[in-house]
């Protein structure tokens, strides 16, 4: 008996969709493929909402993926910011799949996003509110070590939302956000990193050298400040190449120069510092990354307090021509 | 520095220096000490007021058009006094005034400081 593709695709479709009978979700359509598994949008029947599903791939909770997954959740739990994506609630379906569900983010992902912001400053202040949640994940002992524009969803109201933190990793414990060993289901899962020296996590493109080498002990904030630094690039390079081109500023590119500096040492030391580089810059005032000249500094001034300037002139200029009008 | 302040300074500022340079018209330079003088008064009265609506409105432009009104005002009352030979300086006295209105109208909308909400 021969079987069709498309009949072949549904089956697949059928097994690896969750098995939600029993539970309070009611699966309504597939969002998403991960390497972890898949994020499906369910229907909440108690609250009458519709939330994002995470579900591991196999359906065994004491396995590798499961125990991720599940590391996944806890740390974001522990990051409640508006630009990180809140998660719901935690637990195993009925085929053994462990899952968790977050909001559902209505909105496009950065990289998608990108064409329809038209101005430099509008990128900017787009990574600014990128460089805010990861200041507040910095803070709370948290890196992300997966920055990039696919992982970055903007709302329809310009809310941005880091997402996808399957690959991040706890750099210090805090006594206050460190989750209740009461909850049973999350009790066996270390919120340690899991991941070894010497196992490469991340994009390329995205990722910092010393994610490219494994080195998974060097890795620090400025790890995720450089793949902050290269989101910048990208939005600044897509901007170069759209219908409107418009040419990059030097102190814009010696920010994305700073940011994406090979030595750590090199760049910024934290988010905040590349944040108040853009605010700088936004701001028209000069730039940690960019040391100015004389003349160029004087001529920032001058643009940026030229309403006054103009003022100042035209009454200087007309004061000056009453007095040769009315001199004898 | 708050709006009202920083209206009322550069007013007084921008006045004085507004006054003395009635020493380039001859006719008046024995009057000047006079013209200084009021014309301060004039540039702080203005100041306060542009201060005042700084503080109340929070728009450039309209700071802007508010002190080139309040300047004109000011300026017209003082330029329909005529001099002891009854001459007016109309020209010499609204322009410049206007324009000055002009300057601490944007100084206070940009650069002062808007009052903070009390603390309990």
């Amino acid at each position: 008996m021969k079987v069709s593709d498309s009949a072949i695709a549904r089956l697949r479709a059928a097994v690896e969709s969750p098995d939600l009978e029993g539970s309070r979700y009611h699966l309504l359509d597939k969002l998403g493929q991960g390497g972890m598994g898949g994020v499906y949008r369910v229907e909440d029947s108690i609250l009458g909402r519709q939330v994002a599903m995470k579900v591991v791939a196999v359906p065994d909770s004491t396995s590798s993926l499961a125990d991720r997954l599940l590391r996944e959740a806890q740390i974001i739990a522990r990051l409640e910011h508006p630009g990180i994506v809140p998660v719901h609630d935690v637990g195993t379906l009925p085929d053994g799949r462990v899952f968790y569900t977050m909001k559902l983010v209505q909105g496009k992902r950065l990289d998608a996003h990108a064409a329809e912001l038209g101005t430099i400053p509008e990128r900017l202040r787009l990574v600014q509110k990128v460089c805010d949640a990861v200041g507040f994940a910095h803070a709370r002992g948290v890196l992300h070590r997966d920055l990039k524009p696919q992982n970055v969803m903007v709302g329809p109201f310009g809310e941005v939302l880091v997402m996808d933190w399957g690959l991040s990793k706890i750099i210090r414990e805090q006594e206050a956000t460190r989750p209740s060993d009461s909850s049973p289901i999350l009790s066996f899962v270390s919120i340690q990193d899991g991941t070894s020296h010497g196992s490469v996590l991340g994009t390329p493109g995205y990722m910092s050298p010393e994610q490219e080498r494994g080195d998974n002990t060097a890795i620090d904030e400025r790890s995720d400040v450089f793949s902050l630094g290269a989101i910048l690039q990208f939005l600044a390079r897509d901007l170069a190449h759209s219908a409107n081109p418009v040419a990059r500023p030097r102190a814009l590119t010696a920010i994305i120069k700073k940011a994406t500096a090979v030595q750590p040492s090199n760049r910024y030391q934290d988010v905040a510092d590349l944040s108040s580089d853009l605010s700088a810059y936004l701001d028209g005032l000069p730039v940690q990354a960019y040391p100015e000249g004389v003349f160029v500094g004087i001529w920032r001034w001058v643009v940026r307090n030229r309403v006054w300037l103009l003022m100042v002139l035209a009454y200087l200029i007309m004061r000056t021509l009453l007095i040769l009008w009315r001199s004898p | 520095m708050n709006k009202v302040l920083l209206g009322l300074m550069l007013g007084g500022i921008l006045g004085a220096f507004d006054g003395m340079t009635a020493w380039f018209t001859p006719a008046v330079r024995n009057q000047l000490l006079m013209i200084v003088f009021f014309s301060t008064i004039k540039g702080i009265i203005a100041g306060i007021c542009i201060g005042y609506f700084a503080r109340k409105v929070h728009s450039l432009p309209l700071g802007i058009l508010f002190g080139l009104a309040i300047g004109l005002v000011l300026a017209y009352a003082v330029a329909a006094m005529p001099d002891p030979s009854g001459k007016h300086y109309y020209f010499e006295i609204m322009l410049p005034g206007a324009i000055v209105g002009m300057i601490v109208g944007y100084a206070t909308q940009r650069f002062g400081l808007s009052p903070q909400p009390a603390h309990r």
